[in-house]
């Protein structure tokens, strides 16, 4: 049977999104399940004793019909010595879900923890988002979108080890129990799950499963430490920069440093004389520019080859980006109402009693992931192997499939664990494996046989893009003495991350690019309106962790700020008014971070204030209070507390590292150097010494409490990022009496 | 062609006098713990031992690691010290994308090689030149001072 990988991709996602106008992004995977069988063996699952059952399935009368994302054989594998080995359907770069995901499913199974293991899947359909019909880590959605998902995975597989034994003892099953690894029968019989397997795997597969109570959970909800732990203090983790494959070859790009640039003379003379240099190829290079590969036997080689080149580029035709120019020409753009998001009446605003008029401008951000982005391409011609860190493996296959013109089912995937991403692995364009993919078949082409990895440079990653937009924002609030707003008008300048993508068609409606405008307004019932202007930009774009919220937090929290400043309320309490009882997640909170930081209660040292914000993206809510003063002119961060809500939390250890983390991050926008500017269509910073990003001495103290709950979790790959800088920032403006309208910060 | 001294074997490197030791025991000995983060000297992502004290191995030429005593990751865990420490990152599950922590590793073992009871102070000024993009310095600074208090 013939399988497309296209008809399970994102194409599929979009014609689906087209049909059913009710929403969802409810995918079926309905791929036939004979054909995922196929699929799963062909793409050679390294098969322990459980997951035969894959093929022995595939004849076993009770075909229960599930999907391939239900298979307990793509996910679970249980060793004859009981090692339960766990694959996530997702890129662990940081986030955690390398541990979630098996807690979750090892909760169900009841394994014992100490003998779970997990590793990553790859671009087969299995392992597609179960919501989303496509391979995607982002917006903060694995555990969200899998728990269901990997709990069922879970009860499947114990009900099948729990088939096995009552066979074997001749008794019913549901006289067993489970625990910790084991089945137990009458008189305290026991058999371990890694002697189950074999009789396990040739059972049908169970189609519906009961799930516990969450009362029952003894792994989900534990603080526990991550799988990884030890091999990533011990130097032990592969990453994608790692990959060594026998006679492999290591390319580095010169791209060119206006975007889009091409080439009018290549000197590779010198660069061909450096020892370890192979090739120098020219290659198409990111939006249609042109850039030269040096291949050589190792990083270094290469490197000292591309230093050597002489080139000219081509830039005429090309726009010439500048921030200076383009701020200037946002500012005026803000001044007139764009595409409306909220076409809302603000008539009010003339006639207000107090008004506030500001403006804000956001500059570009690099990702900058400790890893450099890299990918190696073992291309033979008809086929090709890939290994890389990436969001969206799927999508990269297509891409590399294109490039290489070769089916998409000769194209394989590894997926590696990612030092870091931010966003800069989900790429709708899958830049940098398009890049890889032509430098391998420029090689092949050129006679070389050989796996090429090519890797970037910190400074090829910097100025390279892809960025956070820039944005402005500018906001005229009329409000009356008690607090009570009578009319907002909100315009946003930015360019849009979707347009041309792909997501396209189902992100972008009436010209609104639904990541710019994500986190205004909600959860304050105030009469806005929104507008938003789209600049089209010779700079490449890119969500940036937490994506719009990145901004819109920021806009939105500061100026509720200045609203209670105004009226002389206290800004927890004119947010508690305007939430009233729609948003009872963010009040709690709130409430929580208010309670455990003694806000209001406690006496500040000298020179302290607080500040506050609290803000919902990707379905979970985070509350910051923050001590902040300024020291020697500069803003200074010492205290957070958070308040968060996430539903339930499947690791509570991994909740808080991800809010401390996100709380790092956040601060990063409003510390100097935090900043991409261009100055004739060239990236001025370069490296960790221009592009300032936190480090341990900016660290400030940091608290994290849970509101417990019981309900499904949301995601905290992202949420504890927007509500820093905005409670910094509020901070800030209670110690010099404004809000810092420009980031990074810049005191007046 | 160089012989570097490597966690206690000395090895043959083919490898010119120029290229920074942090290619060398990456691309030439295989040795990746050490990672590639800046080429610089601006994120320790690459730290290692030079007789004991840190450097950074993507600014620190074969010619000057010849004859001395090069320490990586691979085998810190040998050392009491580093052996302390990386318990210590378990226990307080400090890693994230863990890219970073080969170096802070490397760093945090130095600094209590010198310094067995640092204070808050010493611990920021000797970790300052490591980069944590995922944030985990909160877990750094715990994770030091409990390594601390068990080599006491």
């Amino acid at each position: 049977m013939h399988f497309d990988t296209t008809t399970f991709e994102l194409p599929q996602m979009l014609r689906r999104r087209r049909n059913d106008a009710s929403d969802g992004l409810q995918v079926n995977g309905d791929m036939p399940r004979r054909t995922f069988l196929k699929v799963a063996t062909a793409s050679g699952f390294a098969l322990g004793a459980f997951p035969l059952a894959a093929t022995a399935q595939g004849a076993a009368p009770a075909d229960a019909g599930l999907k391939p994302t239900q298979q307990p054989s793509a996910f679970v594998r249980i060793n004859r010595d009981g090692i339960v080995v766990v694959t996530i359907n997702r890129l662990d770069f940081g986030q955690g879900v390398q541990t979630g995901l098996p807690m979750i499913l090892a909760e169900e199974l009841d394994a014992d923890w100490f003998k779970v293991r997990s590793e990553h899947g790859n671009a087969d359909p299995a392992y597609v988002d179960p919501a989303f019909g496509m391979h995607l880590t982002g917006g903060s959605n694995s555990i969200k979108n899998s728990y269901t998902q990997y709990r069922e995975l879970g009860a499947r597989t114990r009900a099948m080890l729990v088939s096995a034994a009552a066979a074997q003892w001749g008794v019913s099953a549901n006289t067993l129990r489970t625990e910790k690894g084991s089945v137990i029968g009458p008189g305290g019989k026991k058999l371990g799950y890694g002697e189950l397997a074999d009789a396990a795997m040739k059972l049908p597969v169970p189609e519906k499963v009961a799930l516990k109570d969450p009362k029952q959970f003894r792994i989900i909800g534990k603080p526990t430490v991550r799988l990884d732990a030890r091999a990533k203090s011990s130097g032990q983790q592969g990453y994608g920069i790692d990959v060594r494959l026998p006679g492999m070859l290591t390319a580095v790009v010169a791209r060119p440093l206006v975007f889009a640039a091409k080439l009018k003379s290549v000197d590779d003379t010198a660069a061909k004389t450096v020892k370890g240099v192979k090739a120098v190829l020219r290659v198409p290079v990111d939006r249609g520019g042109e850039g030269v590969a040096v291949i050589a036997d190792g990083y270094w080689a290469a490197k000292q080859g591309r230093d050597a080149l002489k080139l000219e580029w081509d830039t005429a035709g090309v726009e010439k980006a500048d921030t200076a120019k383009l701020l200037a020409s946002y500012r005026e753009l803000a001044k007139k109402p764009g595409a409306m998001k909220y076409n809302t009446d603000v008539s009010k605003l003339a006639s207000a009693p107090k008004k506030i008029s500001a403006e804000y401008s956001f500059p570009y951000l690099a990702h900058a992931p400790m890893e450099p982005l890299n990918c190696t391409v073992a291309f033979t011609g008809s086929a090709a192997e890939l290994w890389m860190g990436t969001q969206m493996p799927g999508l990269d296959a297509m891409a590399a499939s294109k490039v290489l013109g070769v089916p998409p089912t000769a194209i394989k995937v590894n997926t590696q664990m990612a030092g870091g991403g931010f966003g800069r692995r989900a790429i709708p364009t899958s830049d940098y494996v398009v890049e890889a993919c032509q430098v391998a078949k420029a090689a092949r082409a050129a006679g070389l046989n050989a796996p090429v990895r090519t890797l970037w440079s910190r400074e090829d990653d910097i100025k390279g893009g892809y960025y956070r937009p820039m944005h402005v924002h500018r906001a005229e609030i009329g409000f009356d003495d008690k607090g009570n707003i009578l009319a907002w008008d909100h315009v946003i300048v930015g360019q849009s991350i979707l347009k041309g993508s792909p997501f396209e068609e189902f992100m972008v409606k009436d010209g609104i690019d639904a990541t710019m405008v994500e986190g205004m307004k909600e959860p304050y019932d105030v009469p806005m309106r929104l507008s938003v202007h789209h600049p089209q930009v010779n700079v490449p774009v890119l969500w940036w962790r937490s994506v719009g919220s990145t901004h819109t937090a920021y806009a939105m929290e500061t100026l509720l700020d200045e609203v209670a400043r105004a009226t002389k309320q206290d800004p927890v309490a004119l947010r508690m008014k305007l939430m009233g009882d729609k948003h009872p997640r963010h009040k709690a909170a709130l409430q929580l971070a208010v309670d455990k930081s003694g806000y209001g209660k406690r006496k500040l040292a000298a020179g302290r204030a607080w500040g506050v914000a609290v803000h919902e993206s990707f379905e979970s809510v985070v509350a910051y209070v923050v001590e902040a003063s300024i020291v020697k002119g500069a803003p200074k961060l010492h205290q957070v507390t958070a308040g968060v809500h996430c539903n339930l939390a499947v690791n509570p250890a991994s909740v808080e590292a991800q809010v401390q983390g996100a709380a790092l991050m956040g601060l990063s926008m409003c510390l100097p150097g935090a900043a991409i500017t261009l100055k004739d269509g060239v990236v001025q910073q370069s490296n960790f010494g221009d592009f300032m990003v936190p480090r341990i001495t900016d660290m400030p103290q940091i608290a994290v409490h849970i509101v417990p709950s019981a309900e499904p979790p949301t995601g905290m790959g992202e949420p504890g990022l927007p509500p820093l800088a905005p409670a910094f920032a509020n901070a800030i403006a209670r110690l010099t009496g404004s809000t810092p309208r420009e980031l990074p910060f810049k005191l007046a | 062609m160089a012989t570097l001294n490597i966690n206690g074997k000395d090895l043959s490197v083919d490898a010119g006098p120029s290229t920074p030791l942090l290619w060398a025991l990456r691309d030439t000995l295989g040795l990746s713990g050490t990672k590639f983060g800046c080429g610089q000297g601006l994120c320790g992502a690459c730290t290692v031992h030079l007789n004991g004290a840190p450097v950074r191995s993507c600014v620190t030429p074969v010619s000057a690691a010849a004859g001395q005593k090069i320490t990586t990751i691979e085998a810190i865990g040998a050392d009491g010290v580093g052996k302390a420490v990386q318990d210590a990152w378990v226990k307080h599950d400090v890693v994230q994308c863990g890219y970073c922590q080969s170096g802070q590793v490397m760093s945090a073992t130095a600094l209590l090689k010198s310094k067995r009871k640092p204070t808050d102070a010493d611990i920021d000024a000797a970790m300052a030149g490591n980069i944590c993009r995922c944030g985990t310095y909160a877990r750094v600074r715990s994770a030091i001072k409990d390594a601390a208090s068990q080599l006491t």
